[in-house]
């Protein structure tokens, strides 16, 4: 039975990877096309002490959020925090360390970690705070600030298809830093909408070849397609977060 | 009439060309693409090159949502990419403009946009704009709602990046950043330029061709 499912994981056997002191690379960005089922899971494991790489804190009462307001988290690396005043009350009061990173820089980073490379060079934050500590390099005649790769111990993100191999495709902004994110992580946790055979996602599709992945979450998502909504429309129903039935 | 923000991103839209390809910060700079040219491409720094009108109803859709997490309809001609894309997009030097908010900008240029004293909220994709976009537009109240001044000699905030700003577009006025210092380019029907000098710290310089500012 378990040749048949490839990399296809219960919801025990995700939360049995999560440990206390983990690094840990979140996809999504602005409350929106969250993998949010794997993070209910890492909220019920109940781990502490976490560093999680996310582009921001999420909104109060959802995903990151919820981690943060648990304790479960220490440090975070991030791009904003904004839309978070919890995690910003919680940095001031020392209770939360947030390394704030340009978007651009943060997002290459974690390309980088997965790429096997030791960092990036850009012209972006020359100038400013983000400078601090970091050296600088001249190519051409040109200054660029180095940027150090990142490397999680587990990615949770998520895809619109995936095969049982781990093959992955995106859609719209749900691409978003999903496929940079799944790559850069010794355990790579994708949460899927659509659980395709073999082959059935076209190889040109692809974006992420499944020697990154290592367990699928295969999530609840109707309300993500046009049927789904038709239907929640008619019949008055309501969807989860996930675009599962409330 | 239009509200301050609304003339302010009207008048921001007027610097956009023809094809031009454009990303909109959050808040007053979100509203220009209700009165940019229609041919202007606007970009999500999330991941999509022709982001749409805001969606409604059955086209709202969790895998069309703009990096401040509104749902949007992609136009025809749309792409959608991940957001290492996004931003090698924005730095490639092929982005036309942004359109940014700001809580102080310098005489030189230097622009102050992601934290204050006591309050530290994160620059996102701004760094990387101002360092990637050929224009950067500055989109703002001439000063902050306590009356403090926000165009000023020298940044005190924490600074998104130095001497990137093209141009600054108020509620009273267009000023524009120069080698040779801040340039009063237009000005609202009604004020002067002493009114708007005793709202900002460094010197301006008046245009010859000073413009009133079209309602």
């Amino acid at each position: 039975m378990s040749e048949m499912r490839g990399k296809v994981r219960t919801r025990e056997e995700i939360i049995s990877v999560f440990k206390d002191g983990m690094t840990i690379g979140v996809g999504g960005q602005a409350g929106a096309y969250m993998p949010w089922s794997l993070l209910d899971m890492l909220e019920e494991s109940g781990v502490k002490h976490l560093t999680i790489c996310s582009i921001d804190a999420c909104n109060p009462g959802f995903a990151i959020s919820r981690l943060i307001e648990n304790g479960q988290v220490d440090r975070m690396l991030t791009t904003h925090i904004g839309t978070n005043p919890i995690a910003s009350r919680m940095m001031l009061e020392g209770k939360l360390e947030i390394e704030l990173s340009p978007m651009g820089s943060f997002i290459e980073r974690m390309r980088a970690g997965g790429a096997g490379l030791g960092g990036i060079l850009t012209k972006t934050g020359l100038g400013t705070d983000v400078e601090e500590g970091k050296q600088k390099v001249v190519i051409k005649g040109e200054e660029y600030l180095v940027e150090e790769a990142v490397h999680c111990d587990v990615a949770l993100t998520r895809c619109r298809r995936a095969d049982p191999l781990g093959n992955l495709a995106y859609h719209g902004t749900g691409t978003a830093g999903h496929p940079i994110i799944a790559t850069c992580a010794d355990i790579s946790i994708v949460q899927v909408d659509l659980y395709c055979d073999l082959n059935e996602i076209s190889p040109d599709e692809i974006k992420v070849p499944s020697i990154y992945t290592d367990m699928l979450y295969i999530g609840e998502h109707e309300a993500n397609h046009l049927i789904g909504r038709i239907k929640a429309d008619i019949l008055g129903l309501e969807y989860n977060r996930d675009g599962g039935l409330a | 009439m239009l509200d301050n923000r609304s003339f302010i991103a009207k008048r921001c839209a007027e610097y956009f060309s023809e094809g031009d390809t454009v990303n909109l910060g959050i808040g007053i700079p979100s509203a220009c693409s209700d009165y940019a040219d229609p041919t202007v491409c606007f970009q999500t720094e999330n991941g999509m090159l022709g982001v749409g009108q805001i969606a409604k109803a059955l086209a709202i859709c969790d895998t069309y949502q703009n990096a401040g997490g509104v749902n949007f309809v992609p136009v025809m001609g749309a792409a959608a990419f991940d957001t290492a894309q996004s931003f090698a997009v924005i730095r490639c030097g092929r982005m036309d403009a942004t359109v940014l908010g700001a809580l102080q900008v310098s005489e030189k240029g230097d622009l102050a946009n992601w934290a204050s004293p006591g309050r530290k909220f994160g620059m996102g994709g701004a760094m990387d704009l101002c360092n990637g976009a050929k224009k950067v537009i500055v989109a703002m109240e001439l000063t902050a709602k306590d009356g403090s001044k926000k165009i000023v000699k020298e940044c005190t905030y924490p600074l998104t990046a130095v001497r990137c700003v093209d141009h600054i577009v108020t509620e009273q006025c267009v000023i524009d950043v120069t080698d040779k210092g801040l340039v009063l380019r237009e000005i609202r029907e009604g004020k002067t330029p002493e009114d708007i000098q005793a709202q900002i710290e460094p010197n301006l310089i008046i245009a010859e061709d000073l413009k009133i500012m079209a309602e």
